[in-house]
């Protein structure tokens, strides 16, 4: 151990660091300290002092997700990126900007809106424990991974990254890729930290491609009474030539509407004609509008993206082959049926990405039930024989990405890995010392 | 033990006929699309299936022997440069799509497959695989993977590793293992993404779930002529600001006009100093839009003359050029340098008119034949190795523009990877503490240091070499079944 003393090792780091307290609490765990770094400098010094002190770390933007998954193994020390706010360059014509990690989405996206550009993934606003919603900011989005409804267009946090600084934990300053769009010189470590759950470093900076604004948007709404026809609805809307940016779904209950939605983007002239074949490719009872449904990109269940009746559900993300929504939606009822639970399910169809969620008002045993009994349906029920067994052995997974502390205890969050011992070995490597974000991520690390 | 002993065990494996290790035939496999780069590898196997890739690289792994992955070996950085001590693993007879599953918009192939292929099987259900490398006809997945290829319409659809969902691959010491569960949202580390454009030294693939993409609706083809190049980036540059996402801009200056004309006769406008071949893709109304909006951003930045075709036997006209154009040049020049550099799109004219100003000054020719809408620059470095000193020139030139690229803020290579030749530029663009940070990845997955060793990290053997000059036209150019970008 070092002669000097924990607290004087991080107060010479950086110039803000205080106790931490209930507001900080990371999965119901409170750290003793929080610091706030002005600069990289100050990051850099605050990840060398931890690393002498042999300190756990977890790195936090808005705070949005910190309630969310895994309790770290242990926490010593919540280093807040809010004061990395700058946009650092916005290369407009480019179509390129570089941005520090405590920069929020709605911060970024408004500097983007002046040249009519955007970061297009979906990032709505979270409470911070219980807390004010508040946007997400780069460095949590990243760390996360997460993506909402226009992922079927645009894709994920991982597709628009082109450039990447992260401190990994004994300090050192490094990047990968750079500002070009186009570029394969060196390992391309943006991959490996997107959604890596601040489990390999601190991100400090990156850089993105960006998009146009689209000229005019429109939504196609269908709702069908029978699940697989609503699934056969996705997937015509998927293969169709409209061009759809993304299709989502809501269904509330289990023997309720499927709602689908689906947003097209493009020029103000030809949208309404595109909107109206799409209503033709969807069906009956469809309609188109100008804006989004008021469940779009939320909580399945929810109306709107405010937090109220979010508290206490436990949230599950369910990723599939898109082929096997109609068998995802029945292992959502059967494994519902079973534990005496209706959950809502919702989200990106098309894209092979859903939700479904659980009401706080769950007995936790229960919940526990469904997921296991999901888990097991996705696992052996969706087409057993597909690609003469040469797949990948899994093609679908459920993974808790909020629930209440009593389900948490209950549950493997994560669920089973592929080649978790790479993932592992990897984690050696980047973190020998086992002091960020123990234990937050997946297979334990 | 040396690699000759291994025969008997590799013959066990993969059958008498899928080892080759007679000196002369081990020849033919020692170079891949940069012909500069040769060694012949020690031994040549040809498994069929990945649990023979398996037992080969255990075999390797406890022989403590080299082992490098090749495709088609049409790669143009020598990233599959072979060991002369090591075993080379072609993949070449692992040529199955495995499955096409339409609604989920994907497929499963083997790393064998042909780019092109994955695009004609899928054709039928109104599908096809996006990225499009110069030299799909002949380039095999397994490489695409590998470099994380781009192409032409990577603008605005994206590189290998945006059509990547999962990846079965057998790991540096000999495991199968599959990375992802081909839906882009498996838990855990995003090992697809590493691996993709890893350049064969994190294992070797041996099944992949490829992103099927629907075949838009209607798909138009600009040739618009400019007097000078500057004034066809500034067009490039106009487009790309103004909000309009082609599937492909493409530029030639007129000494690669002049290559292409003489070698397709592809009736170019007379007299152009640079043509653009603008793509735009898409449903029919935003088609049309964009390209009247593309029309007139090109006739502001000066454009003489401007075709659209959106029949596709008019379209491929248009392409034919632009296709033809590196193969043309190694007909109007004994011997070229292909470059592959990026800059940021509006940096385009500045960068392109100091190449110029380069070429002048050294008297070397440089023709530019590239992906402008990205800023991917191929310029090719034209010389007479017969004369003394010229190559020397030419490698000057050459690494010039490079430097040229990183002064800019670009990148040393946009898609054909570093490989062996470029590993010594690595350091311009990258701390020592980057560097050492990337082989963190490699340490996880490849501990021995046996998988492809001696590619894109700089080692002090070859610090100071330069790069080697490319001669005439490559085999499987001049044989027809490849075009180069």
């Amino acid at each position: 151990m070092s002669p000097v003393s924990v607290p004087g090792s991080l107060a010479r780091a950086c110039r803000a660091v205080r106790p931490g307290g209930p507001r900080d609490a990371v999965a119901g765990l409170t750290p003793p300290w929080v610091a706030s770094p002005a600069d990289v400098g100050e990051a850099s010094a605050l990840l060398a002092a931890a690393t002498e002190h042999e300190l756990a770390v977890v790195p936090r933007g808005s705070g949005t997700s910190v309630s969310w998954g895994v309790p770290p193994h242990r926490l010593d020390l919540v280093i807040d990126t809010l004061r990395l706010d700058r946009v650092i360059e916005h290369a407009a014509g480019d179509l390129v900007v570089r941005a520090q990690a405590g920069v929020t989405m709605s911060q970024l996206a408004g500097v983007l809106a002046a040249a009519r550009q955007q970061l297009a993934l979906d990032t709505p606003a979270g409470s911070v424990n219980g807390g004010q919603a508040s946007s997400p900011t780069v460095g949590g989005v990243l760390a996360t991974g997460s993506a909402g409804p226009r992922r079927l267009r645009y894709g994920t946090p991982r597709d628009l990254l082109i450039g990447i600084t992260v401190i990994r934990p004994d300090g050192t300053v490094t990047k990968s890729g750079g500002k070009v769009v186009k570029n394969v010189a060196g390992y391309d470590l943006g991959k490996l930290y997107t959604g890596s759950h601040g489990t390999l470093g601190l991100i400090t900076e990156a850089i993105f491609r960006l998009h146009p604004l689209p000229a005019a948007t429109a939504f196609v709404t269908a709702g069908y009474a029978d699940p697989a026809a609503a699934a056969q609805g996705v997937a015509a809307a998927a293969g169709s030539d409209l061009a759809p940016v993304a299709i989502e779904i809501d269904r509330p209950a289990r023997d309720g509407l499927v709602r689908v939605a689906v947003l097209l983007e493009g020029d103000p002239g030809g949208i309404s004609e595109r909107a109206a074949l799409m209503r033709g490719v969807l069906g009956a009872g469809t309609a188109t509008l100008d804006t989004a449904p008021p469940w779009w990109g939320a909580d399945p269940g929810t109306s709107g993206p405010g937090i109220a009746g979010r508290e206490g559900r436990t949230v599950i993300q369910i990723g599939f082959w898109a082929a096997a929504l109609p068998g995802v939606l029945h292992a959502v009822d059967a494994a519902g049926r079973a534990a005496g639970l209706d959950p809502a399910v919702g989200g990106s169809a098309a894209a092979g990405v859903l939700h479904a969620a659980v009401p706080g008002s769950a007995a936790p045993e229960d919940v526990a039930g469904f997921l296991a009994g999901l888990r097991d349906r996705l696992a052996q029920d969706l087409e057993p024989g597909f690609a003469g067994g040469e797949g990948p052995p899994a093609r679908a997974s459920a993974v808790v990405l909020r629930a209440p502390a009593a389900v948490r205890d209950l549950v493997d969050m994560w669920g089973p890995v592929p080649a978790l011992s790479l993932m592992r070995a990897l984690k050696d490597q980047f973190d020998p010392g086992r002091l960020m974000a123990p234990g937050r991520f997946a297979g334990g690390i | 033990m040396t690699v000759q002993a291994m025969v008997p065990r590799m013959t066990e494996i993969c059958g008498t006929g899928g080892v080759v290790s007679d000196p002369a035939e081990l020849r033919t496999y020692e170079c891949d699309g940069l012909t500069s780069h040769r060694a012949a590898p020690g031994l040549v196997v040809l498994p069929e299936t990945a649990e023979q890739v398996a037992e080969i690289v255990t075999e390797c792994v406890r022989a403590g022997v080299p082992f490098v992955a090749r495709g088609s070996g049409t790669g143009l950085s020598g990233g599959a440069l072979p060991r002369t001590d090591g075993v080379l693993i072609v993949t070449s007879r692992m040529r199955r799509i495995v499955a096409i599953d339409p609604v989920s918009q994907r497929a499963i192939v083997e790393p064998g497959v042909t780019n092109l292929s994955v695009s004609t099987a899928a054709r039928p259900y109104g599908y096809f695989y996006a990225p499009d490398p110069s030299s799909q006809v002949i380039c095999s997945v397994g490489g695409n993977v590998a470099e994380n290829s781009g192409g032409a319409h990577c603008l605005k659809h994206g590189f290998t590793v945006h059509h990547v969902t999962g990846l079965q691959i057998v790991t540096p010491e000999g495991e199968l293992a599959w990375l992802g569960d081909g839906t882009g949202a498996a838990p855990g580390y995003d090992l697809v993404g590493m691996f993709t454009g890893s350049e064969g030294t994190l294992g070797i693939v041996t099944k992949i779930v490829v992103k099927l993409t629907r075949i838009p609706q209607v798909i138009t083809t600009l040739l618009a002529a400019f007097e000078t190049t500057g004034a066809g980036g500034a067009a490039v540059s106009a487009i790309i600001s103004a909000g309009i996402l082609p599937a492909a801009i493409e530029m030639m200056d007129a000494l690669a006009i002049e290559a292409a004309e003489a070698a397709v006769a592809c009736n170019y406008p007379a007299g152009a100093g640079a043509v653009l071949v603008v793509e735009l893709d898409g449903p029919a109304a935003d088609v049309r839009r964009d390209s009247a909006a593309v029309r007139a951003l090109c006739q502001e930045a000066g454009c003489t003359e401007i075709r659209e075709a959106d029949d596709p036997a008019e379209r491929a006209a248009i392409w034919a050029g632009r296709k033809s154009a590196f193969a043309a040049v190694g007909r109007i020049s004994p011997a070229y340098l292909v470059q592959d550099g990026v800059v940021p799109r509006t940096a385009l004219g500045e960068v392109l008119d100091k190449i110029a100003a380069l070429a002048a000054g050294s008297g070397i020719r440089v023709a530019n034949v590239f992906h402008a809408g990205d800023g991917n620059l191929h310029p090719l470095v034209l010389y007479n190795d017969a004369t003394p000193g010229e190559e020397a020139r030419a490698e000057e030139v050459s690494g010039a523009i490079l430097d040229l690229c990183i002064e800019h803020g670009g990148s040393i290579t946009g898609e054909h990877g570093v490989g062996t030749d470029k590993s010594k530029y690595m350091t311009r663009m990258f701390t020592r503490e980057d560097l050492d940070t990337m082989q963190l990845l490699r340490c996880a997955f490849d501990p021995a240091g046996l998988c492809n060793p001696g590619k894109i990290f700089p080692t002090p053997r070859l610090c100071g070499e330069v790069p080697g000059p490319r001669r005439g036209v490559h085999p499987a150019v001049a044989a027809g079944l490849a075009e180069q970008f």
